[in-house]
């Protein structure tokens, strides 16, 4: 808190040497790269682990050559142990989950451009808001740790069910040390976005440009701010169940863990808890959490299509007032995460409605992208692509979710790769969609240089079609009733699956090895890209009325003024088609 | 038109919108923080009622003598710790660092007292037999549940002390606002809230009969 108090006493001045300039910056656009950068390291970590999962799923008994150099135990000889596939698994879920999805669109793009698009010279609390990237780093180095330690990676899974992960080296390789580790990293974790969700907010509410009335903030800028507000939350809950857990590991307690319990022969040392109470903890903050994936993610998307578009959307009001209605109604819908739990089936009809409720919301933002496409004319880049394949991923994903909303159907379906592909749509898939868009549209303003287009579009139609390939199979192989979290298949029953097994492993294999194009375009671009003006995408938001790059205090020490909101696309203006947020110029109609 | 504002960009009212709320972003901040905070209380105290309420074996093992006369004697240590602390705040605002130094002393003594007072009642216990995983009367949840809760608590009382004394030096020496002093106090009266959701829940619910 000291530390707050002390940087709002001064603006900081223009970075100097290399530590302040790029490691320890107190610059929300640095800060911005680096949770990216942190975000592009753990999406390519959780790619190969996904990779050594479809693999080790066809092919069992083949060999990958180097694995054993990591785990001595957990692939000897180079084969993956079903243990180790669980494992893999659970860091996969994990990394991808709090840092990509989380990192990302949110704290990523967020820190970034959030301060840029309100007109202000950064965050409320530039030093909160280093600390909260270096927090974040060091859960990211706690969690990859577990790879090295003798025992590896938990096996819990990334929603770490008690008992097992609560009971220690008696569940399971991993469970030891590995799952301290995770615990201990996730808090740390929750710990980093509480500072920057508490920036968020202050920031959006105080920090605007004049004119900047909150209504006339970009719909971007809108989503950071309900997001954050669901984070502050959100992760205080977290927070302590992770402590709960920890002392439950470390301390004796038995807070999750039931009497009686019987592990690996042993009867456990601990009674009278409840499993449960993990899952109610655990939910109450995990399905807030994945409305803080795909909010960023619905802003950005309708950021760049409000701009590619070359016309406002049907409503930009509504789509805020849904993204608000969204991030209250998550706060009542996490039992539907515990339909099989045996959780009071009573109970599972109380969730299933809020449940239902909330594609109320979700629909209405859809239907209006949708609507908003007719008679549009939309420019043809890779942005605007990705964030129309958001927006198939986003329909294509949800509507498997009306299905598991109702417990009836769950039941059948919960521990089935329907539930696998139902997420990986909705809510993986499409967010990394809209970070992709995010990318190719900001980065320009990000680097000073344009991305390669072409690259570009090759990258999106190898990625949507790959997308589609791997995870529409999952839904028929659920329906089946191919269960989940298995590391093979080898009775009777599966091996009239296989086939669909090997095709989505080459899919996903081949859809891996597309986003190679886009780190090469993504580095080369960044030295030898086309020089960007500070307006290359014909915008109004005022981070096109900065250059790109931005100065290190993004207006030049000028305090830009609004007249406008974001969304002045289509009116004859001085500048052709659209009206800048700082053009003064009158608009009829507005 | 807010204070930090007013630092952060070294400019004049007119160059920024309003803050909906009309206060300075760090006392937003530390409303939000107390929000958030309050979400972390509740999930630990949601907790504990799941587990009470699921345990057949749950004791009452607090007397009224001398345990609750502990409890109320602390409390009303606590409660006065939030009068010192507002007096501090309005001293600080008056401009009267010599008072505000006194009241924020008084609050952190009476914190300590507090603090005090509340790890003899923990070794009054541990030397009866409780600990975080059993209890000489029931299920061991009891003091799992009783130390962890009673130790965020007393984790926030000993933080905020330490926070008040930062405050209350670098208020003395110019170097911090009344604006930080008025802060520290919201977080202050803060903790004496959860404690007023700690007294009836941890102890008052669990009276011997």
């Amino acid at each position: 808190m000291e530390e707050a108090l002390k940087s709002q006493d001064h603006a900081h001045a223009p970075a100097e040497g290399f530590l302040r300039k790029y490691v320890f910056s107190l610059d929300h656009k640095v800060i911005g790269k680096q949770y990216y950068a942190l975000a592009l390291a753990a999406v390519f970590i959780g790619m190969v682990l996904s990779w050594l999962m479809r693999f080790h799923l066809v092919w069992p008994n083949a060999k990958i050559p180097g694995l054993e150099l990591i785990a001595k135990t957990g692939a000897p000889g180079g084969i993956i142990t079903p243990e180790y596939y669980l494992s893999l698994l659970t860091m996969h879920g994990t990394l991808m989950v709090f840092f990509v999805l989380t990192n990302a669109p949110f704290a990523g793009f967020g820190n970034y451009f959030l301060p840029i698009q309100i007109g202000a010279e950064d965050m409320a609390f530039p030093r909160f808001n280093m600390m909260s990237f270096w927090t974040t780093f060091v859960a990211f180095v706690v969690l990859v740790t577990a790879f090295f330690i003798p025992d590896g990676p938990p096996i819990s899974g990334w929603t770490a069910y008690a008992p097992l992960s609560a009971i220690g080296k008696d569940a399971g390789p991993g469970l030891g040390w590995g799952q301290n580790l995770w615990v201990i990293s996730i808090a740390i974790f929750c710990i980093g976005q509480l500072l920057g969700s508490l920036n968020f907010i202050a920031t959006t509410l105080d920090l605007r440009a004049k004119g900047m009335t909150l209504m006339r903030m970009p719909i971007s800028t809108w989503a950071w701010f309900i997001t954050s507000s669901i984070g502050l939350l959100a992760f205080a809950v977290l927070l302590p169940a992770c402590l709960l857990l920890l002392l439950d590991r470390m301390a004796g307690t038995s807070f999750f863990i039931p009497s009686g319990l019987v592990v690996s022969d042993r009867l456990q040392n601990h009674a009278g808890g409840s499993p449960l109470l993990w899952q109610h903890l655990f939910w109450f903050f995990g399905h807030p959490e994945v409305y803080i994936a795909i909010l960023p993610a619905v802003g950005i998307v309708s950021h760049v299509l409000t701009n590619s578009l070359r016309k406002p959307l049907l409503s930009a009001k509504v789509i805020i007032y849904s993204m608000m209605s969204i991030g209250f109604l998550s706060w009542m819908v996490w039992g539907h995460h515990m339909f099989v739990s045996g959780m009071n089936p009573f109970s599972s009809l109380l969730f299933s409605f809020p449940t239902l409720t909330i594609t109320i919301p979700a629909t209405i933002i859809t239907l209006i992208w949708l609507g908003s496409l007719y008679g549009a004319n939309i420019q043809i880049t890779t942005a605007s692509f990705f964030a129309l394949g958001f927006i198939s991923m986003f329909v294509s994903g949800g509507v498997s979710g009306f299905f598991l909303a109702q417990p009836s159907i769950d039941i059948y379906l919960h521990a089935t790769y329907f539930v696998v592909g139902h997420f990986h749509m909705v809510m993986g898939v499409a967010a990394i969609f809209a970070i992709f868009s995010g990318t190719y549209f900001w980065f320009p303003k990000m680097t000073g240089r344009m991305m390669n287009e072409t690259l570009g579009m090759l990258h999106f139609w190898i990625t949507f079609v790959g997308t589609y390939c791997i995870f529409m199979p999952f839904h028929y192989l659920g329906l089946v009733g191919n269960v989940r979290r298995y590391a093979s298949f080898v009775d009777d029953f599966m091996p009239a699956l296989m086939p669909v097994h090997k095709f989505i492993t080459i899919a996903a294999l081949t859809t891996g090895a597309a986003q190679f194009i886009f780190f090469f375009n993504l580095i080369h671009s960044r030295f030898r890209g086309k020089q960007a003006t500070a307006n290359p995408w014909r915008g109004t938001s005022l981070e096109w009325s900065i250059p790109s790059p931005p100065p290190w205090n993004n207006f030049g020490g000028d305090h830009p003024v609004v007249y406008h909101d974001a969304h002045q696309y289509g009116v004859k203006g001085s500048t052709g088609d659209f009206v800048m947020q700082t053009s003064p110029e009158q608009i009829l109609n507005e | 038109m807010s204070e930090s504002e007013v630092t952060l960009h070294g400019a004049g009212g007119a160059l920024i919108e309003g803050s909906p709320y009309g206060i300075p972003s760090r006392k937003l901040t530390m409303w939000l923080f107390i929000i958030s905070d309050a979400i972390t209380f509740g999930a630990l105290l949601f907790g504990y009622g799941y587990l009470r309420t699921a345990s057949s074996d749950w004791p009452a093992p607090f007397r009224f003598n001398p345990s609750i006369l502990n409890v109320m004697f602390m409390t009303f240590i606590l409660l006065t710790s939030s009068l010192t602390m507002l007096g501090g705040v309005d001293a600080a605002k008056a401009g009267d660092k010599a008072k505000a130094r006194r009241f924020l002393w008084s609050t952190m003594l009476l914190g300590v007292i507090f603090a005090g007072l509340h790890i003899r009642e923990w070794i009054g216990l541990i030397d009866e037999g409780v600990s975080l995983f059993q209890n000489p009367w029931g299920s061991p949840l009891f003091g799992a549940t009783f130390f962890s809760i009673t130790g965020l608590h007393l984790l926030h009382v000993t933080g905020g002390v330490v926070a008040i004394a930062v405050v209350s030096r670098g208020f003395s020496r110019g170097k911090l606002t009344a604006g930080h002093v008025e802060a520290t106090g919201l977080y202050w009266h803060f903790v004496d809230l959860v404690w007023m959701f700690v007294v009836p829940l941890v102890y008052l619910l669990n009276l011997a009969r």
